[in-house]
């Protein structure tokens, strides 16, 4: 069962199974590939953007990126 | 180098992501020889400078930075059509240094493997080497040079001896181009690249055969390909190939989308020897990370962000105040001691009141862009602006800006010139643009005189519900009022320009280092010469009209003013009169006269018409005009008695008073709101690289002036105040 990063709740490790949608292109090239783990580190004051760690960096995401996103 | 080649001058492109430091590198390998301009018709900075090794000068471009290929954006495009030889505003390259950040190699190596597809001899420099040590991140320079099959070399990128290395291998290097499609991509993607090349792109495009694999990949993972070829005649051909291609892979059990990517990742995860790109994600907690805990916190990140801004305010309203004096002084004296020593006459009068003042004009903003400037380069230096816009992006997406417009837009309330060159620090261009389109409306200082002379004299001196003071209570709304309008109109805004593929936020948070202080400096004087260099002719052009305007045409001051009377008193005053007979007998004078009919449904008589077009020049200035047009003493030329003249002043046929406080309300609504301030439409020009934004930005905030004021008058009156 996979559930979209924009939803979690939780912070810490994940594992993506697919990325998908209108921003897929620019999250793979970052990076964002099915099997990466990401680690969900905060989130901004209101919710949104989402702060992660992928390949040894940190990114943020607002919610329609994050949307892309499926974990397992 | 081989012999012939050798001692033969070279463009060199600098490649990389953001942040990866190649401005260090070029500033570290051109010294003070650069330049620094915009690529014509876009908003993207071009640099360029030149390196002299072994006697060769060559020639290095600083290339936007940029995280791939895939040209969606501007400075992706400019990088991608200067590194195939297509931009027509660039040298072709013969040789890209590719600038990547030792600590985060994966995603840095995948530009790369992109350029090595374009056949472009390259050098690859592993560059912040020495935080990739002290986070014990393990790179292992030779396999990643076998595999490239490039001189690969790990820098600092800020040390002396390796800007020698860096200098030693573009003298050494033998030119010769990598193979392209090095991280060989499987049968059915292989296949797919092939059909597009042979079917579309080598019959029907012009462009260069080494452009071939990219652009074929760059179409078989578009999944919005009609927009590529919206006006091109062979569309459907395209889009037929296209289509082909896409089901080939899906045929084969591929995603047309990820298939590139994954491919490259897996390529580039064996060079950094790892096997599921995840090796390098510490356990432990860095400084960086403990940094973060608080000043992107939930509750204190907004307070730590809150309290910075403060503080750069603070420098930029006040502590730039004493150099700004010192520079009006200067220009005084200057002008002063022209105009005594050239003999009186049209080329003095231009000379010291048209060029002097004008070019005083352009010098008095160097303090406040500078001291932001000098702020901003910090932030940025230290990684400190990623993580404020991060704070911030949830509160400004919702007002349609973008979490990198808080500072700008902060700057905005010390002057708006200095907010809108910072504005550049956010990448994306509709946000951009909405930023500088709204900023004007923030209340900088130089509203301040208009609105504490009409406050002062229209606004009584009581306190409301006994304790707040009316005065200040219209201040404070006149601050909530640009505020507001602001927020309103980037709302509008956001609903018409939409960068139609709206480009994704998704920003990088680099890790905390100290600034450079040699680069912080050097921008800050940078951005200043930027202003003068490319604002400055449009500020003292306009200055040198409004000049003319209100000093011409000359005319004969009647005898009963100029020699009424001998007293010094009296010939005192005359003196001032003549100056007011003058000044309503220019050309301004008659401008303002004749836009009377026009302003008069705002409560505004041609007095404030001649004042509206003077201060043009700078908002303050309508101060100044009012001194002169009521002829308020230089000696007793303060506010007091401008003020008295204000109140006491009665229109010559109904022997009503010219002023009220709903005048005064709707006079500084209209300054609240309308573009009074060609130093700022010099500066919308410069940073939007066209005068169409200016002149919408004019249009726009002048209409909404007139149409606000125009509301509170005429409510106003309908209600009886
Ligand atoms: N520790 C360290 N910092 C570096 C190095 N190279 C650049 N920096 C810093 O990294 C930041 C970004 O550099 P910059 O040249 O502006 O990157 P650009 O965006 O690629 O032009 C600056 O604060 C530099 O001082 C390096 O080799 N080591
Ligand atoms: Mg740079």
């Amino acid at each position: 069962m996979s559930i979209l990063l924009s939803e979690q709740k939780q912070n810490g490790k994940k594992t993506i199974a697919d990325v998908t949608g209108p921003k897929a292109a620019r999250l793979l090239e970052m990076g964002l590939l099915p099997g990466t783990t990401v680690e969900v580190i905060r989130s901004a004051p209101l919710g949104f953007p989402i702060e992660i760690k992928v390949r040894g960096y940190l990114l943020t995401l607002r919610k329609e990126e994050a949307e892309c996103i499926e974990i397992e | 180098m081989s012999d012939i080649l050798k001692n033969q001058p070279l463009t060199i492109a600098l490649v990389g992501n953001p942040n990866t430091g190649k401005s260090t590198l070029f500033n570290a390998l051109t010294g003070l020889k650069q330049k620094v301009g915009n690529y014509p018709g876009v908003t993207v900075e071009r640099k360029t400078g030149s390196v002299e090794i072994d006697g060769t000068r060559h020639k290095i471009i600083d290339l936007p930075g940029t995280y791939s290929l895939n040209h969606k954006k501007v400075d992706e495009r400019i990088a991608y059509q200067t590194l195939i030889g297509e931009y027509e505003y660039e040298e072709t390259p013969d040789l890209a240094v590719l600038v990547l950040d030792s600590t985060n190699l994966d995603r840095n190596m995948y530009l790369a493997t992109q350029v090595m597809d374009l056949e472009i001899p390259m050098i690859v420099l592993l560059n912040m080497s020495d935080l990739a040590e002290e986070r014990g991140i393990e790179v292992d320079t030779n396999t990643i040079q076998k595999r490239l099959g490039v001189p690969v070399l790990p820098i600092v990128a800020k040390d002396k001896g390796d800007i020698q290395n860096v200098r030693q291998a573009i003298a050494d290097h033998d030119l010769e181009a990598p193979k392209p499609l090095s991280w060989k991509p499987q049968q059915p993607l292989a296949e797919a690249i092939t059909l597009i090349t042979d079917e579309w792109l080598h019959p029907h495009t012009d462009l260069p055969d080494r452009a071939h694999p990219i652009e074929a990949l760059r179409l078989i993972s578009n999944n919005q390909v009609s927009d590529d070829f919206k006006n091109h005649p062979r569309r459907e051909v395209a889009e037929e190939i296209i289509a082909k291609a896409q089901s080939q892979l899906e045929d084969a059990g591929e995603n047309p989308t990820a298939v590139e990517v994954m491919a490259r990742y897996k390529f580039i995860e064996q060079c950094t020897s790892n096997g599921n790109g995840n090796h390098r994600q510490e356990e432990s907690e860095t400084l960086s990370d403990k940094i973060d805990a608080v000043v992107t916190h939930k509750f204190l990140g907004p307070v730590i962000l809150v309290a910075i801004l403060l503080l750069m305010f603070q420098a930029i309203f006040s502590w730039a105040e004493p150099f700004m004096n010192l520079i009006d002084l200067f220009f005084v004296q200057a002008g002063n001691t022209v105009a005594e020593t050239l003999p009186p006459g049209i080329l003095n009068d231009l000379l010291v009141e048209g060029i002097i003042a004008g070019l005083g004009g352009v010098v008095i903003f160097l303090p406040q862009i500078m001291f932001l400037f000098f702020f901003i380069s910090i932030l940025e230096g230290t990684g400190y602006m990623a993580r404020a816009a991060f704070v911030m992006d949830g509160f400004m997406t919702r007002i349609g800006l973008h979490g990198r417009s808080v500072v700008p837009l902060m700057s905005g309330f010390a002057c708006a010139v200095p907010g809108i060159m910072a504005a550049r620090t956010i990448e994306s261009w509709s946000d951009r643009l909405i930023t500088i389109m709204v900023l004007p409306f923030m209340a900088c200082s130089a509203r301040l005189p208009v609105y504490a002379l009409m406050i002062s004299a229209f606004v009584p001196n009581e306190n409301a519900f006994g304790f707040i003071s009316m005065q200040g209570l219209t201040f404070f709304g006149l601050y909530i009022f640009g505020i507001v309008m602001a927020i309103l109109a980037a709302w509008v805004m956001k609903m018409f320009f939409t960068d139609g593929e709206s480009t994704p936020f998704m920003m990088e948070l680099p890790s905390y280092k100290m600034p450079k202080w040699s680069a912080v400096f050097y921008n800050m004087f940078e951005r200043g010469w930027i202003f003068v260099k490319e604002a400055g002719k449009i500020i003292m052009a306009i200055s040198i009209v409004l000049w003319f305007l209100a000093s011409y045409p000359k005319v004969e001051v009647p005898d009963s003013i100029t020699n009424s009377t001998t007293t010094t008193e009296a010939s005192f005053n005359a003196q001032e009169s003549a100056s007011s007979y003058k000044l309503k007998h220019s050309y301004a004078g008659q401008i303002g006269q004749f836009i009377e009919p026009v302003i008069k449904p705002l409560g505004f008589d041609w007095k404030i018409g001649i004042g509206l077009i003077t201060s043009f020049a700078a908002r303050e200035v309508m101060v100044g005009t009012l001194n002169t047009i009521y002829s308020v003493g230089e000696s007793g030329g303060n506010t007091t008695t401008l003020k008295q003249k204000l109140i006491n002043d009665k229109d010559p046929d109904t022997g009503e008073a010219v002023f009220s406080t709903l005048s005064a309300i709707s006079l500084m609504v209209f300054f609240a709101l309308a573009m009074q301030c060609m130093s700022t439409l010099a500066i919308v020009r410069r940073e939007t690289n066209s005068w169409k934004w200016p002149a919408i930005m004019f249009i726009y905030m002048t209409a909404l002036a007139y149409i606000c004021s125009l509301v509170v008058y005429q409510g106003g009156q309908a209600l009886g105040w």
